[in-house]
């Protein structure tokens, strides 16, 4: 067995979400080589050579490949995929984007978002939002995987020693070109890996309102999130939504604050250590998942929690 | 233009799941079905898109069984021009339908293909890269604004970090993300006037294609639930019993 692991990264660093799908590839066995594939990237390479457990890192640095188009860069899987048994990717925005138009190429299914490996051709993933748990048993010959992260450690940023070689390969498709990219411009915590996370729902009435989860957050070294509802509602911009659709996350610690707890939100969050729910409605079915339940106002709450962290 | 919009038959949203006894699947039987969500922001922003005079036809397309059916006539009642079912009561993996919907684009001639951009029953979130791939067309993920403009199209995606904005060459396959519009209520007369429509019906075997599938499902189970929690009474005992008794902070 060998596994090819797409390296996500922004041309400077390593993406923290490729370090898992490094420890899913671990758990199939055999060889992991890296495919670090952008522009001007050699110090992701680097760093990328330093995860554990690597044997190779290979790397295409071209502009074509700059700001990893799905179309050029599923060209290149495609060019070193062969002679793998497994090639995985994070299952992120990045991942989801670019694997399956790379798997179709390829005439091979996707196995997407695997949540734990059983063996190297048998796995279970999440169907349903996370309400029924599929275990699928792959018949192509290279399996082309998306890694579900909350599910699996992240692997040893440091302590490998893996070759860097040079490729070429792939094409320039010349079908679609980079604009920009919108980051609000907070300096939050990274809701993907936060320890501790406190998300706001349609309760919270507004956007304005979300500067009193903020004001908790900065105590906790937290990280804020939201529901689909807040999103929709325009409270917040759609890197906050966690659920089913949204990011998956499973911090230590999970504050929901006004959310009602649909199927689709719980799907992001039901795997979170400690569950905290404050409601005005002792009804809500957030409260059948959390560990402790608050019934009030979130507008008398968050305050008195607030000022007694 | 002609726009081929891809939906399919899922469990509706609001329905929990509940895995079958025999470990074999979700028990579908008598469940609530309806049009996927993402399937109706495609569809939606299609009908946008032919009121701004960008698209003349809209075909909306589904591969499935009998009921299959209901689910095209609610994107007739929507306002698409014709339906295309594809019909087969085998469950095909999104590698599959990406075949079987990149024939019917070519077909069809189609300049513009939309769909959702995950089915809320399996999650898999592929079918709209898959069928760029084997169309040879540009792809556009997850998008929360479309803007066509002649031969190329600007589009905002929603990604993990934000929102980015791309350019595409037409024609191309575009997948709707929650944001790219808020589909349309059917009223009463539009469900009647969609059973006038036309609706199309080619057997899978027909298309010649090779639709096998490459996984098996060996096991569906339910998920571990989580332990029944306790009601604080207030604030300070929910920081009390963070602090000691969770130790979270």
């Amino acid at each position: 067995m060998s596994n090819l692991v797409i390296v996500e990264h922004d041309n400077n660093e390593v993406a923290a979400a490729t370090l898992h799908a490094v420890t899913a590839a671990q758990q199939i066995g055999g060889d992991i080589d890296l495919l670090v594939a952008g522009e001007n990237c050699g110090a992701v390479a680097e760093a990328a050579a330093k995860i554990a457990g690597v044997s190779s890192v290979k790397v295409a640095d071209e502009a074509k490949f700059g700001h990893h188009l799905a179309e050029n860069l599923a060209t290149l899987i495609v060019d070193v995929a062969p002679g793998y048994s497994h090639v995985l990717a994070a299952a992120t925005t990045f991942g989801k984007n670019v694997m399956p138009r790379a798997a179709a190429l390829l005439d091979k299914a996707q196995i997407s978002e695997i949540v734990e490996v059983k063996s190297p051709d048998t796995f279970v993933r999440p169907i349903y939002a996370g309400n029924a748990l599929a275990t699928v048993q792959s018949s192509d010959e290279i399996k082309m995987i998306t890694v579900r992260t909350i599910k699996f450690e992240a692997a040893a940023a440091e302590g490998g020693s893996a070759s860097v070689e040079a490729i070429s390969g792939g094409a320039d498709a010349g079908l679609s070109s980079w604009v920009s990219q919108a980051v609000s411009n907070n300096d939050q915590v990274d809701l993907t890996s936060a320890k501790i996370v406190i998300s706001g729902g349609r309760g919270m009435q507004s956007g304005n309102n979300f500067s009193m989860l903020h004001s908790v957050a900065a105590k906790l070294g937290a990280a804020v999130g939201a529901s689909r509802a807040a999103v929709d509602s325009g409270f917040v911009p759609n890197e906050f939504q966690v659920g089913q659709t949204g990011k998956v996350i499973a911090p230590d610690l999970y504050i929901a604050v006004g959310i009602s707890g649909a199927i689709q939100h719980l799907a992001g969050m039901k795997e979170s250590k400690v569950i905290v729910a404050i409601n005005n409605d002792s009804e809500a079915p957030i409260f059948q998942v959390a560990d402790y339940g608050l019934v009030a106002d979130l507008f008398e709450a968050v305050p008195e929690l607030d000022a007694a962290l | 233009m002609k726009v081929l919009v891809c939906v399919k038959r899922v469990l509706d949203p609001q329905v929990k799941a509940r895995v079958k006894a025999d470990g074999s699947g979700v028990d579908l039987a008598n469940a609530k079905m309806t049009m996927n969500p993402f399937c109706e922001n495609a569809l939606e922003e299609a009908l946008r898109l032919r009121e701004a005079g960008i698209v003349e036809e809209i075909i909306v397309a589904s591969v499935g069984g009998g009921k299959t059916e209901e689910t095209l006539r609610h994107g007739l009642a929507m306002g698409a021009d014709r339906a295309i079912q594809v019909v087969t009561e085998e469950a095909l993996e999104p590698l599959a339908i990406a075949k079987v919907l990149k024939q019917v684009a070519e077909q069809e001639g189609v300049g513009l293909v939309l769909a959702g951009k995950q089915a809320i029953d399996d999650d898999s979130n592929q079918t709209a890269q898959m069928m760029s791939a084997l169309l040879g067309w540009s792809l556009a993920t997850f998008c929360s604004d479309i803007k066509i403009e002649g031969d190329k199209a600007t589009i905002i995606r929603e990604v993990d970090a934000g929102l980015e904005t791309i350019e595409v060459k037409m024609p191309a396959v575009m997948s709707a993300d929650l944001r790219l519009n808020e589909p349309r209520y059917v009223k009463l007369p539009d469900v009647m006037k969609a059973k006038r429509k036309p609706m199309d019906k080619i057997e899978l075997h027909s298309l010649g294609l090779d639709t096998a599938n490459r996984m098996t499902t060996l096991q569906v189970e339910e998920p571990e639930g989580r332990a029944a929690g306790v009601i604080v009474n207030s604030v300070s005992e929910l920081v009390e019993k963070l602090r000691n008794e969770a130790k979270v902070i």
